[in-house]
């Protein structure tokens, strides 16, 4: 065993595939001069890795040509909030070809992004948009919130066949874990249970796994909660959430970006379709307020779920329960 | 410099792209096809509504949705795409039949795809705008104005990655140069010296927007010199003039020397959409079909004594009774099966 960092088993991961599979390349802005790919960038230079001007269409459209001929793109975008700028190439072009060309296409790419906020960076280096790609049918989207997991899933999201939003979180980045030596990998569509429970559900991603493992621990004299980290939204692993939901009845969600129309929202549907009757008080989602994400502390902070309103809800839910 | 061979099959490729374009008239019905798509009953049964099937073939309407034409503009594909194997790659707009065509697709599969059925190049999962075949190196028309070009970027440098030697072409209109893809596209491809050709069939309308309403510089091809890569205009009812300047892109290209950016001034006789609409300009398009650039070949191939008139006719009555075959298979190829779709379901 050993000590990691999220971004270190990122980069473990990235340089373990290119080691295995010559199709597997890097392209994005700044990569190899600022962050964490800067060692690849020295020791695959030129071929391997790709520093591009500042055109995020192009290069995120490059590399939907360049996998439609079986090379592996993994592409970087240096903000999730830049995504915007490449949204066709992304979800017309990549999330569409495989079926629009009846199956002959595979596009075996990579879109990786650090995403969410608490940074301080304002509202335009911020955003948590997991949800508009989950909205778009042909695409998958991994969120890890651990350095086991950003290895083991990274790993998978390369080798997979198909184009993948592989999301990391800003604040994640310098946290460490024990990991093993060597190379693992984790499964697409299959959660974490974090921690058991049988008072309450609570499903979280990313950087709010953090958190709500923090307030679940705060809780656990008076609270037993239950935390899953689904680790990817698309595919989704209902089975874990529902078994879980049953046995706790009682199901909170947690994330960073904004609740309207969210990963929250879906989870809950897909609960609540499973039936309702197993349900001592009604679901809830925490995430951003529904406002753009504010620059200043107490302004950013009040938007964003913290420890606090973790708590506060999972108490009220289990402890002051609205009978259904 | 082409032979015989080459100026035949080019002859011919022109022909089986107009008279697959005109033979979908046959077949095109846009406003039948969205209606029987509609209950329009509101004294419907709840029975008769549960078992309505959406679709309702009748002689005509076999093929719905947009179709656009390139009847006019066939030369620029054909020129372009003679010195292309199959392994080179080549990408193009939502007007892409004739590139699609040029490129190697067949008929058959073309016009199954267009009536939606499991024979369709795209299973009928694509359509008139999404043509794929990948083992001619077709990658797809594109609905989306100029989100072909930072794609075609990327067989191009794929070529450059596994140190080969195949090309890619991108196909656009003059309504894509104004979209912010090109230029990137431009930029990336010269900046990497990508073996790519952007290939621009000006046919003077984005849509129904004159270019003079469109474009700050009427020849696209001056755009090129702002990135440093060759820039040419040709004559695009010149099939001859197309394929040398496409030689001279293609050959650079093979040899390392990077991208190139050809203006094909051209035309398409139809409107935007559709497959029986007059062009919004009967008097300008009336002009230029006096230089139609099939007529304009023809005519060349006979003064240069190349291909006889017997000849042509000959070679006219292969490629409709190739038609009449196409059409024989497409008509005839079973609707696809809904349980595909579960192959697509993540």
């Amino acid at each position: 065993m050993r000590e990691l960092s999220y971004s270190a088993a990122a980069s473990e991961a990235l340089r373990e595939e290119m080691e295995r599979d010559e199709n597997v390349f890097l392209i994005g802005e700044d990569i190899g001069t600022v962050g964490e790919s800067e060692d690849l960038f020295t020791e695959f230079h030129q071929r391997r890795v790709w520093q591009t001007p500042i055109s995020e269409s192009a290069f995120t459209g490059l590399a939907v040509g360049a996998a439609a001929v079986g090379l592996r793109p993994v592409v970087e975008i240096m903000y999730c909030d830049f995504v915007t700028v490449a949204m066709d190439q992304i979800c017309n072009q990549a999330a569409k070809i495989h079926l629009m060309s009846g199956g002959q296409i595979k596009l075996p790419m990579v879109i990786r992004t650090p995403a969410g906020c608490g940074t301080r960076e304002g509202g335009h280096h911020s955003g948590s948009l997991e949800a508009w790609f989950m909205h778009t049918p042909g695409l998958k989207v991994v969120m890890p919130s651990t350095p086991y997991d950003a290895k083991g899933l990274l790993k998978t999201s390369i080798r997979d066949d198909g184009p993948v939003l592989f999301i990391q979180h800003r604040r994640l980045h310098p946290g460490t874990q024990q990991v093993p030596d060597g190379e693992w990998i984790v499964p697409l569509g299959k959660a974490d249970v974090k921690r058991e429970g049988k008072d309450i559900t609570v499903v979280a991603t990313s950087y709010a796994v953090t958190k709500t493992l923090v307030a679940a621990k705060a809780l656990e004299k008076e609270i037993s909660a239950e935390v899953i980290d689904p680790r990817t939204l698309v595919p989704l692993d209902i089975d874990t959430i529902v078994a879980s939901v049953k046995k706790t009845g009682r199901l909170l969600v947690v994330h960073e970006a904004h609740r309207r129309a969210g990963a929250g929202a879906e989870i809950v549907r897909r609960v609540v379709e499973e039936g309702v009757d197993f349900l001592k008080s009604p679901p809830r989602v925490l995430g951003s307020q529904n406002v753009p994400i504010p620059y200043s502390p107490p302004l950013e902070d009040a938007v964003i779920p913290q420890v606090a309103d973790i708590i506060t809800t999972i108490r009220s839910m289990v402890k002051g329960s609205p009978s259904l | 410099m082409p032979d015989k061979s080459d100026l035949t099959h080019m002859l011919r490729q022109m022909w089986r792209i107009r008279l697959f374009e005109e033979r979908l008239r046959k077949f095109h019905d846009y406003r039948g096809y969205f209606a029987s798509n509609t209950p329009t009953s509101e004294a419907a049964s709840t029975d008769e509504l549960l078992t309505c099937v959406g679709y309702d073939f009748v002689s005509k309407g076999l093929i719905g949705g947009a179709v656009h034409l390139s009847i006019g503009q066939e030369a620029v594909a054909v020129g372009v795409c003679a010195h292309l194997n199959d392994d080179d790659c080549v990408v193009t707009s939502h007007r892409g039949h004739g590139q699609a065509i040029a490129k190697g697709i067949g008929l058959s599969s073309a016009l199954a795809e267009l009536m939606g059925r499991s024979g369709g190049c795209s299973g009928g999962f694509g359509g008139s705008m999404h043509l794929f075949d990948a083992e001619h190196g077709f990658l797809g028309g594109n609905g989306i104005v100029g989100g072909q070009l930072p794609i075609s970027l990327g067989p191009a440098f794929a070529a450059k990655y596994r140190g080969t030697r195949q090309v890619s072409v991108a196909f656009f209109g003059d309504g894509a140069v104004n979209q912010g893809t090109f230029h990137e596209s431009l930029n990336l491809a010269a900046l990497w010296r990508l073996p790519v050709l952007f290939v621009c069939d000006n046919n003077l309308y984005a849509n129904t927007t004159p270019a003079a309403l469109g474009l700050s510089q009427p020849d696209v091809a001056q755009h090129a010199h702002g990135y440093g890569i060759p820039g040419e205009i040709v004559d695009g009812q010149d099939v001859l003039r197309v394929y040398e300047v496409a030689g001279q892109a293609v050959t650079r290209a093979r040899n390392g020397k990077g991208p190139s950016l050809i203006e094909a001034k051209t035309y398409r006789y139809e409107a935007h959409c559709g497959v029986a609409a007059q062009h919004q300009n009967p008097e300008e398009c009336e002009q230029w079909k006096q230089r139609d650039p099939i007529e304009l070949f023809g005519r060349k191939l006979l003064a240069d004594g190349v291909i006889s008139e017997e000849q042509q006719r000959q070679l006219y009555s292969e490629v409709a009774a190739e038609l009449d075959a196409a059409e024989a298979f497409a008509v005839g190829s079973p609707l696809p099966t809904v349980e595909r779709l579960t192959e697509f379901l993540i």
